[in-house]
């Protein structure tokens, strides 16, 4: 078998003592769509925290293009190729969609910290960036302040805004949740285009989007892995109907 | 609409040109002293509006600014450039320190932090030998810039005035409508999602930390030169809320909406001085019909007004559901 492309190893963090995540082990395999599920308070946010590292693990390694990022900040994770989005939506409220999506395209060197320098010198970006919006559905956006755009297009422009970084792992929180179920439609067709040619690793809920996208699934219950396997195997497992059954039927 | 503004903008550029010809009108000093509030108030605003950063400390910009081009040119007789290069780069400095310190916490408590790092510059200049602590350091030559303008004279002085500030204002603008400036607004709107792309969010706060109190700095030492005077009063907390009351004044989302609120606060203390005490409670009132009438200071309000029937337009094209794929 090839090297994963992203990996934890006994990954746990507490916080005060509370296990969030516990002796949690992850193989991602290149170029495929893994999904985390569970119940709420399964700790599977946290997890994402921990692989992009907005959190700091309590113990436990983790590996990315068989590079040791565990020490490492979050924005030097996002600058290697792993993207995260939000549980809720992140986009930048007062900025239009084009200036969501410029972000995401700005270079580092020559563009971000030169403060002496026109906003003229981001043009050259606006092509890739008109471009990326019109894929996600929001050609008739462009302009419009992230703030004014309804729930499942500001999950769009978020995706769309993902996409500019050009990422090879992308962690997507929740991606369909409070949508309306075209919106569900539209954003798991999208998710899959995007997907091509890229990692991704999903948390979700809906268990339609997810037997429709995910290669394999891993299910967590109060921080540790339940049980992991494509779809068939997991539905069918015994502990995985119960837990959801038990946790309150939430899938 | 824009053109309004424009016009107006045009229209405060003469007048402003023309004050040295009409010093029976408008006090000259006066008017330098507001115009380096208003450099200090929009070089406040990169922090406060443009970053999303309160800093509750930048009278220690402003007055090491002043206290150093005075020291400079008092003590070293450095010729005026090289003095308010000095105070510049001493506001800069402390600036890159403040941030380094503060930008570790965020909101109320980054405000205290720097609040409490410019007590102890205060405190330094209330010891320090060469501040004349109460007195404040007085009798700082203006001297010669670049050996060619006589900064005693009232005229040149005030050009030397306008073209500086001018300068510091442009560095303002430009900076807001840069790359840079683009990512400190990404910080202000979302920081995590600014750090999930890549960006080390730390060492932007520090860079417009440095440039903000640099550009405050330079406003001080403009003062220190043009009063021949570095007091006390630079440097203390009041000074920091000051600026604070200036930018949400004049509006906190504009880029020169701060200068608008320097000039209203500092023509009030001017105008209304034969009040005494009064000033206060009078600013004090201004500011509460402000913050109620319009919360988006004078100028975000004034913008909004102008701008207003073309979004409304637009909002209802945008008001449609969601799913217009691209099937
Ligand atoms: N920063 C935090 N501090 C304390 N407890 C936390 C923190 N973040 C998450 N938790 C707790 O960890 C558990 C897992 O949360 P989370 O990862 O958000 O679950 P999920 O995303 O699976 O719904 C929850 O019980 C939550 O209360
Ligand atoms: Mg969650």
């Amino acid at each position: 078998m090839s090297e994963p492309i992203l990996e934890a190893s006994n990954l746990s963090k507490n916080f005060n003592g509370f296990h969030a995540v516990n002796n949690v082990s992850l193989r991602i395999e290149q170029g495929t769509i893994h999904a985390l599920i569970g119940a709420n308070g399964a700790g599977k946010t946290t997890c994402f925290n921990l692989l992009s590292k907005f959190l700091a693990p309590s113990s436990g390694r983790i590996r990315l293009k068989g590079r040791d990022i565990t020490r490492f900040r979050p924005d030097r994770v996002a600058r290697l190729g792993l993207v995260r989005s939000f549980q809720l939506s992140a986009v930048f409220a007062s900025l239009t969609a084009l200036e969501n999506v410029g972000l995401a395209l700005q270079r580092r060197r020559g563009e971000s910290f030169d403060f002496w320098r026109s906003t003229r010198k981001l043009d050259d970006n606006r092509a890739r960036a008109e471009e990326l919006l019109d894929a996600v559905g929001l050609a008739d956006d462009h302009h419009t302040l992230a703030a004014e755009l309804p729930y499942g297009r500001k999950r769009a422009l978020e995706l769309a805004t993902t996409l500019g970084k050009d990422p090879e792992v992308m962690l997507l929180d929740e991606p369909t949740a409070g949508m309306a179920t075209e919106d569900v439609g539209h954003i798991t067709r999208l998710i899959r285009e995007v997907a091509r040619g890229r990692t991704v690793v999903m948390v979700e809920h809906n268990l339609g989007v997810v037997s429709e996208l995910c290669d394999r699934i891993t299910v967590l219950a109060r921080g540790e892995i339940l049980v992991e396997g494509d779809y068939d195997t997991v539905a069918r497992d015994e502990r995985v109907i119960e837990s959801y059954i038990g946790g309150g039927g939430h899938a | 609409m824009q053109t309004a503004l424009r016009l107006v903008a045009v229209l405060a550029l003469a007048a402003l040109l023309a004050v040295p010809l009409f010093p029976q009108i408008v006090y000259p000093v006066f008017v330098m002293q507001t115009l380096c509030f208003m450099l200090f108030a929009c070089a406040f605003n990169l922090l406060l509006g443009h970053t999303g950063i309160l800093s509750f400390g930048h009278a220690a910009f402003l007055g090491s600014g002043a206290y150093i081009t005075g020291y400079c040119a008092k003590f070293l007789a450095l010729p005026a450039e090289l003095s308010i290069l000095a105070g510049t780069l001493t506001g800069a400095a402390l600036g890159a320190v403040f941030g380094a310190l503060a930008i570790r916490r965020s909101g109320i408590y980054l405000a205290m932090i720097t609040l409490a790092m410019s007590q102890l510059v205060y405190f330094f200049y209330l010891q320090a030998p060469f501040t004349g602590a109460e007195d404040g350091m007085q009798q700082i030559p203006r001297g010669t810039l670049f050996g060619l303008l006589d900064l005693h004279n009232d005229v040149t002085l005030y050009y030397v005035v306008f073209a500086t500030i001018a300068g510091g204002l442009w560095v303002v603008w430009r900076t807001v409508n840069s790359p840079f400036g683009a990512v400190l607004r990404a910080i202000r709107e979302h920081e995590p999602r600014a750090i999930s792309l890549g960006y080390p969010v730390a060492r932007y706060k520090v860079v417009v930390f440095t440039l903000s109190a640099g550009l405050s700095g330079l406003a001080g030492s403009m003062k220190a030169i043009i009063f021949q005077l570095a007091a006390l009063n630079d440097v203390h907390w009041h000074t920091s809320g000051d600026v604070v009351l200036m930018t949400l004044l004049g509006g906190m989302n504009t880029v020169f909406g701060p200068a608008a609120g320097a000039l209203l606060v500092s023509a009030l203390t001017r105008y209304l001085d034969p009040f005494g005490a009064w000033v206060t409670v009078v600013i004090g009132v201004v500011f509460m019909a402000c913050v109620l009438v319009f919360r988006e200071g004078i100028v975000g309000k004034l913008q909004h007004v102008l701008r207003r029937r073309p979004r409304e337009k637009r909002q209802a094209v945008d008001r449609e559901g969601m799913v217009r794929t691209s099937e």
